[in-house]
């Protein structure tokens, strides 16, 4: 026999008082704690395009500016850094992370300043002097320091493979001489045993494996 | 539960420093008791901390908020699969996680080792329980995972969004175990060292170590690579972070270790360059640990900030003399069996493919670290970001993805110029037949069309090595082609499986050279408005917006935005990219909003969609929209690395046994030995 279910059960009673303190606790109306259906705000239904709690999609946006120069305005912004700590550049942060309240703020300077006329480097320029060299996504390869950094590794690499190419080179007559020094090969038809040809082979397969 | 926890990682702390003063005091040489104990002592560590383990899950399954872990890494409304990750997902969980399962390692070092290198395996314990006791040392000083809260709170934390993939299930535990298991070659090494036993012994006793380490780090790294493309959203997979970095630096010089060795099983050479980079790659493996976990370095991938990291770079500087130490009063007795004899030969081949490897190992720990020496000489500040690396270190890669093709085609000891003839004329049509066709498309990015052509030329060079080595035994055997390739194959495990890792290697070059024509547009979009965009291939998509649908799921608050995608005129269906407030069983919010980026992806491109925020709590929208070509390939890349890995280690299959090999010197192959049967 089918049972239809109460009303309201004991975990659910108990779990809308509990919610009901919690959300005038946090201060959160009772739709937000989940208690009511779902609703949807698709476009046509609800109020015509809102959301019906902006709270939880983070920092509201702006609309993006549409501008001719948007492919120059995004190179730039790909080589400064965003100060919020992300590691990203500045188009991408403002573009991924939308609780970072640094990356829209930098953009906004970036429009700015090629409003003023300014090209890219002057752009890069000017947010080094305002913000330090930490504002480029790379430091600048000039200066003994960051020359070092960009230079080193491959001069190491370069130097140990000329250096280790003149050793061999160097050992070589070495070992000329010791091979000639060594037991001469066999002559050609001496007799070989089965037993050494399969050694042979064998020892063969070891190398070529 | 935290009371037991605690009691086990005290009992394996004890045992841990029995074992070590045991070993390293040589009081087991010649008293098998004592020899016998060592070994026990192991397994005795891994019991302790089994338990230690079980009762942290406990304490997560049974939502014990009194427990600072649980309550900082998990909610009553978390779904059971993050409880269960929740493990490692905090540091003081991960390093019980490292700990539990580095003694597992060891103890299957134990079992698995065969008798013939009883006389390592004292040793071996030692250097497994000395790792081991540093880690139940944090724990106990600096992070214990048992710790007990003054009060109750009615509910946790919650784990951390970006946390809660399926990717990171797997994804830090692959990593772990490479990490982990990289202490066992080292445990080898040393123990090789400390016992003055210095042939190959060691070498053939943890061979198959050195491949599940290299293993794991490479499916861990790819993983990462899955999960940061899925999960940050930030449109890429590999940022140079420095924790990505961390993970790489290991997995090269155990890289560059796995072909030297072969010089030193074949030729006797490089026994000293071997040593070191065993005890380099784990000395790396510790510093990557470090990096994450002390704070030093900004990273999206750090743990919450501890003092843990001086523990790390105490016990790194302490390894490092040791160990190096360790290795020069042994230096005399690590002479070359044979010299090199060319520079055209595939022993200086591999020299140079070492060198590369190494050198972009230290080009990368030289940029994770060169802010900080930066700072320190100019009392700047630098950001040293994606162009920094790429910019040094993509030419070093295209010159390692040139020697990939290069190596197989010199032959040993000394290439003469016919047999170089012979070998390169396929390869070299073949990178020029990639090159032109390249052209003729119009492809003029530098680094790409540099990447591409040495990929068709490495892809020739791996073609020719199965074709010959095909052709050969259906001379020699008269075997159909399927067959004699199954056997060449199945014979010779390590040299074709390891092809079969070059064919991945050069997967991944040509899809990292695809995301160097990405293409990306941000656009705000009403419900009904479109934004159109060309990919690299000539499709043409177009984007438009359907709207935002709000609702609840288990534990978080969606705000779903809805894409209809066509291309070429072509409806595709539709694609939706989520903004998710993650909150507590009361539901409160936990953490901020996150983004689950849409994608859909195919051979040639991937669609990815970023939902990055509403303009004033209305259904207008802020996208980005991605093209990303070949991104499909990285995953099947890295699918096509672990099968080939897992080819190289399976058991059997070669002609003769690994350890009836002998050292050769030169080619005097032949008479080797003929005199004393």
């Amino acid at each position: 026999m089918h049972r239809s279910p109460p009303a309201l059960s004991r975990r659910h009673f108990l779990l809308l008082g509990v919610s009901s303190a919690a959300a005038s606790l946090v201060g959160q109306p009772l739709a937000a704690a989940g208690l009511q259906a779902p609703q949807d705000s698709l476009s046509g239904r609800g109020a015509a395009g809102t959301l019906r709690d902006p709270s939880v999609v983070g920092r509201p946006r702006q609309p993006t500016a549409i501008r001719g120069d948007e492919a120059e305005i995004q190179a730039i912004e790909q080589r400064l850094a965003c100060s919020c700590g992300c590691t990203l550049d500045v188009f991408t942060c403002r573009t991924t992370d939308f609780t970072c309240t640094y990356s829209p703020d930098l953009h906004r300077e970036v429009l700015a300043l090629r409003d003023e006329g300014k090209n890219a480097q002057e752009i890069l320029d000017a947010f080094v002097s305002k913000y330090g060299e930490k504002a480029l996504m790379a430091p600048k390869p000039e200066g003994v320091i960051n020359l070092t950094g960009y230079l080193l590794p491959g001069a190491l690499i370069a130097a140990a493979g000329a250096g280790l190419a003149l050793f061999i080179t160097r050992r070589k007559a070495a070992v000329a001489a010791v091979t000639a020094s060594a037991t001469p090969p066999l002559p050609m038809g001496a007799h070989v045993s089965a037993e050494e040809l399969e050694r042979l082979r064998r020892a063969l397969a070891d190398i070529e494996d | 539960m935290t009371l037991l926890g605690q009691f086990a990682l005290w009992a394996a702390f004890a045992l841990g420093l029995w074992c070590v003063l045991l070993s390293f005091s040589g009081r087991w040489q010649g008293r098998p008791d004592l020899s016998a104990s060592v070994v026990r002592s192991i397994y005795a560590i891994s019991g302790c901390l089994l338990v230690a383990s079980l009762a942290l899950w406990k304490g997560l399954i049974s939502h014990d908020f009194n427990m600072e872990y649980v309550a900082a890494y998990t909610s009553r409304n978390l779904p059971n699969a993050y409880i269960f990750s929740a493990f490692w997902a905090g540091q003081k969980g991960s390093l019980l996680f490292w700990a539990v399962v580095l003694s597992l390692f060891a103890s299957a070092a134990q079992l698995l080792t065969s008798r013939r290198f009883a006389y390592l395996m004292p040793y071996v314990a030692g250097v497994t329980a000395a790792v081991i006791t540093f880690f139940v040392s944090v724990m106990i000083f600096a992070a214990d995972p048992f710790e007990r809260l003054a009060f109750t709170p009615a509910d946790g934390r919650g784990l951390n969004p970006q946390l809660q993939n399926v990717g990171m299930i797997i994804h830090p535990p692959m990593l772990y175990l490479g990490y982990i298991s990289l202490t066992i070659p080292f445990a080898f090494a040393m123990a090789a060292l400390l016992s003055r036993r210095l042939d190959t012994g060691w070498i053939h006793a943890m061979r198959k170590w050195t491949l599940v380490s290299w293993l794991f780090l490479a499916i861990g790294i790819t993983l990462g690579m899955w999960w940061a493309y899925v999960e940050l959203g930030w449109g890429g997979y590999w940022a140079w972070d420095p924790v990505e970095n961390a993970s790489l630096l290991p997995w090269l010089t155990m890289t560059a270790f796995l072909h030297s060795v072969m010089i030193q099983e074949k030729r006797g050479m490089l026994k000293r360059w071997n040593f070191s980079l065993v005890i380099g790659t784990f000395l790396l493996s510790i510093f990557g640990t470090f990096i994450t976990r002390s704070g030093v370095i900004a990273s999206v991938h750090s743990f919450t900030q501890s003092n843990v990291g001086y523990f790390f770079l105490a016990f790194l500087v302490i390894v490092a003399v040791l160990s190096f130490t360790l290795l020069y009063t042994r230096w005399d007795l690590l002479e070359a069996d044979v010299r090199l004899e060319s520079v055209v030969s595939r022993e200086a081949a591999f020299l140079f493919n070492n060198l590369l490897l190494v050198g972009i190992a230290f080009s990368v720990l030289w940029g994770t670290l060169f802010p900080i020496l930066s700072e320190l000489v100019r009392g700047t500040k630098i950001t040293v970001g994606v162009p920094f690396f790429n910019r040094v270190n993509v030419p070093l890669g295209l010159l390692l993805l040139g020697l990939t093709g290069v190596g197989p085609l010199i032959a040993w000891r000394k290439a003469s110029t016919a047999n170089l003839q012979r070998q390169f004329i396929a390869p070299v049509i073949s990178g020029l037949i990639t090159l032109g066709a390249l052209l003729a498309v119009g492809v003029r990015d530098f680094y790409a069309t540099v990447a591409l052509s040495l990929a068709g030329f490495v892809a020739g060079t791996i073609v020719q090595e199965f074709y010959r080595g095909v052709r050969a035994r259906r001379r020699m055997h008269g075997e159909s082609i399927p067959l004699a390739f199954g056997r060449l194959i199945g014979r010779n495990r390590r040299r074709y499986g390891g092809y079969i890792v070059h064919v991945a290697v050069l997967i991944y070059f040509v899809a990292f050279a695809g995301m160097a024509f990405k293409r990306e547009q941000e656009a705000t979009l009403k419900p009904g408005d479109s934004v159109e965009m060309t990919s690299p291939f000539g499709h043409r998509y177009r984007f438009t917006h359907m709207g935002i649908s709000q609702y609840e799921a288990l534990n978080r608050i969606v705000s779903a935005a809805t894409v209809e995608v066509a291309k070429d005129g072509k409806s595709l269906g539709l694609m939706t990219s989520e903004k998710r407030q993650h909150v507590d069983s009361f539901k409160r919010p936990t953490f901020e909003p996150s983004t689950e980026v849409g994608i859909r992806s195919n051979l040639q491109e991937d669609v990815y969609i970023v939902y990055a925020g509403s303009v004033d709590g209305t259904e207008e929208a802020v996208y980005r929209f991605n093209i990303n070509p070949l991104v499909w390939w990285v995953w099947f890349g890295g699918f096509v690395l672990a099968l080939g890995g897992v080819l190289t280690m399976w058991p059997g299959g070669g002609p003769t046994s690994s350890v009836s090999r002998q050292v050769q010197a030169g080619y005097e192959v032949t008479l080797v030995g003929a005199g004393k049967d």
